[in-house]
């Protein structure tokens, strides 16, 4: 038999452990506390798949999940073609380029519970910006603290001004990749705008496009800072959205079992959906 | 169908790419632009193309002023030195595209397809798409859909220029016949005089956004009207030096002179430019017609059928390429001989006078 150099493993070794450390161990806890019942003073009693059976029994979760689903399905319908076609509608040189850039990138550095704070300010009825615009100019009955449309609105709002630069920059980097050769070919073949789009520019977007989708989807699925902010999950349980709920769960009830058995499903079905979404956009790539 | 260009001019901002350009191109003729990057090869297609707009001056296709008309109105095709075609679609549909857009019927738009892809042996890949294709068929789709489209003018901007040498030889020995016959002007932008020379026709020389020489490869080869043509149409750079003329000699320096014969010794006396190929600067004694030149060789070549030597006399650089390998010492003095019948002379002003 060969003698095998074992001296390998040692250079594996401070990967392994980076690995074990940020992801390993704390989703092996998770798991634990996940068939246990938890009582103060480092009581456990096993409680097998107890937990998962209750919770995909329970309307609170299947209401907070479909709220999940249709808040990132909202969002990804309005930040990915209104991203576009602002990347679309960018100039590709000269001097306004960087105005742009920065404008577009600008909602992206501020920090998340900041953007929440910001508009729960913005829309307070009395001295925000906006609430006393449509309160006291446009006469529109708007209190998101009161009104579950006016909530959702609101943090649909908020979540497209602070994430849709992240879809318009990277589809502008898909764009201007595209050489000039391109756009002369479909000149002189006397293609439309929309042919251009629809033949030239989508096709050579279609990558950056599906990352763009892909950090959307994670991003917009796992959300908690801003809403928690903005609405803390209300009025009553309009916008409690899955991490929200799942916060209450394992810091407001300390319930550790049912709140760990959450965040593995909540886990597992993102990781199902990314898969799905990259799987099917790149299906064709070979 | 004639494509004539009038004096035209083209401006950006302060910078002029084209100068005063009149240019007539004959149907059927094969016609290379040849000119270093940046003398408005690019420029100049771009403009016949009607990509860009000139500033002053017409462009007529057939008599007709097409100046303000649209790339799609001129019917053209354009090659990229790119290999420019839809990702996702099939070699099929890419050569399809433009009788597409153009409204063409069904049967007729397979029967160009075929007879393109016949000519260019794509038949076997008109399912693909272009990712699934090399560099060589990429472009030979691209050429094709220039040849179905069947357009009054082509325009090939160095199409060769991102192939492997071998695929360049293949395709530039075919690209003359390709379009032979087709009655479109054919318009072939190269960097390489070796191009032009191989591919033959009508070759017109830029320089700095103008032509400065327009007319048969060969005969504008042999016949520079100026030094700047002279130039432009010679790799390695041709030899050029100052001389003066007395009676009917030609001093280079003190020691190194030579007779005059024909036309140039009708010149008046005083200083020309002489200018000679490296081919007429030989390490071998040709005849007994010759100069003996002696200089330090700076840099040599060797390709498998002829060496290049580079030497310094009197400051200037000179070139010497010669068959076969001859063995030079970097550093040391080597004797060349010039062929004096071979020599251009060139007055002040750039302009040929022998």
């Amino acid at each position: 038999m060969k003698k095998q150099n074992q001296k390998a493993w040692f250079f594996v070794l401070p990967v392994l452990l980076l690995v074990a450390f940020n992801a390993l161990i704390p989703m092996m806890t998770v798991v634990n506390y996940s068939v246990q019942e938890t009582f103060g003073n480092n009581l456990f009693f096993w409680e097998g798949l107890g937990w998962f059976e209750k919770l995909l029994r329970s309307e609170r979760f299947h209401a907070a999940l479909g709220r999940q689903f249709m808040f990132t399905g909202m969002i990804l319908a309005i930040e990915v073609p209104l991203g576009v076609i602002i990347a679309l509608s960018m100039p590709r040189s000269g001097f306004w380029v960087p105005v742009c850039l920065v404008l577009m990138a600008l909602p992206m550095l501020i920090p998340w519970n900041v953007v929440g704070a910001m508009w729960n300010i913005f829309t307070l009825p009395d001295i925000g910006l906006l609430g006393y615009l449509m309160n006291h100019v446009l006469g529109i009955d708007y209190n998101m603290t009161q009104d579950p449309f006016a909530a959702w609105a609101t943090i649909i709002v908020m979540d497209v001004w602070h994430w849709t630069s992240l879809v318009v920059l990277l589809s502008y980097a898909g764009l201007v990749s595209i050489p000039e050769a391109y756009y002369q070919a479909a000149r002189i073949d006397g293609a439309s705008n929309w042919s251009v789009f629809r033949h030239i520019q989508l096709p050579k977007m279609k990558q950056v496009l599906t990352i763009a989708i892909l950090l959307r989807f994670m991003d917009s699925f796992n959300i908690y800072t801003e809403p928690f902010v903005l609405t803390g999950g209300g009025p009553g349980n309009a916008t409690t959205l899955l991490s929200i709920d799942l916060v209450k769960i394992a810091l407001g009830q300390f319930d550790l079992g049912p709140a760990a058995a959450m965040s593995l499903i909540y886990f597992v079905i993102t990781l199902f959906v990314s898969w799905l979404f990259y799987t099917l956009m790149t299906k064709d790539d070979e | 169908m004639a494509l004539e260009l009038k004096n035209i001019t083209k401006r950006v901002g302060a910078v002029t790419h084209i100068k005063e350009t009149s240019l007539r191109l004959e149907p059927g003729h094969f016609n290379v632009l040849l000119g270093e990057t940046g003398a408005g090869k690019t420029s100049l297609i771009k403009l016949m193309a009607g990509l860009d707009s000139v500033s002053d001056g017409q462009i007529f296709m057939d008599g007709l002023d097409v100046t303000r008309l649209s790339p799609q109105k001129r019917n053209i095709a354009l090659v990229h030195q790119f290999f420019v075609n839809y990702p996702h679609w099939t070699v099929y549909d890419n050569i399809a595209s433009p009788l597409r857009v153009a409204g063409m019927a069904k049967s007729e738009i397979q029967g160009r397809v075929e007879q393109a892809a016949d000519i260019l042996q794509l038949r076997p890949m008109l399912n693909r798409r272009p990712h699934e294709l090399s560099g060589g068929q990429q472009q030979r789709t691209a050429l094709a859909r220039a040849i179905a489209k069947d357009s009054k003018a082509i325009f090939l901007d160095e199409p060769l220029a991102n192939l492997d040498y071998k695929l360049r030889e293949e395709l530039r020995d075919q690209l003359p016949e390709l379009f032979a016959g087709r009655g479109s002007v054919v318009v072939y932008a190269t960097s390489e005089p070796e191009e032009a020379l191989l591919l033959g026709g009508w070759t017109a020389l830029m320089h700095d956004g103008r032509v400065t020489q327009f007319g048969p490869t060969a005969r504008i080869f042999r016949n520079p009207v100026d030094l700047l043509s002279a130039r432009v149409f010679s790799n390695p750079p041709i030899n050029a030096a100052e001389i003066e003329k007395r009676g009917n000699v030609a001093y280079l320096d003190d020691q190194i002179n030579w007779q005059l014969t024909g036309p140039a010794a009708e010149l008046a006396d005083g200083r020309y430019t002489v200018a000679v190929r490296p081919d007429y600067v030989t390490p071998t004694r040709p005849d007994e017609n010759v100069v003996a030149l002696s200089g330090q060789v700076q840099v040599t070549e060797i390709s498998g059928s002829s060496s290049s030597a580079q030497f310094i006399l009197n400051g200037n650089n000179w070139v010497s390429l010669a068959h076969g390998v001859h063995p030079y010492t970097i550093g040391e003095d080597h004797v060349f001989y010039l062929d004096p019948s071979k020599c251009f002379y060139f007055a002040p002003d750039g302009q040929r006078v022998a």
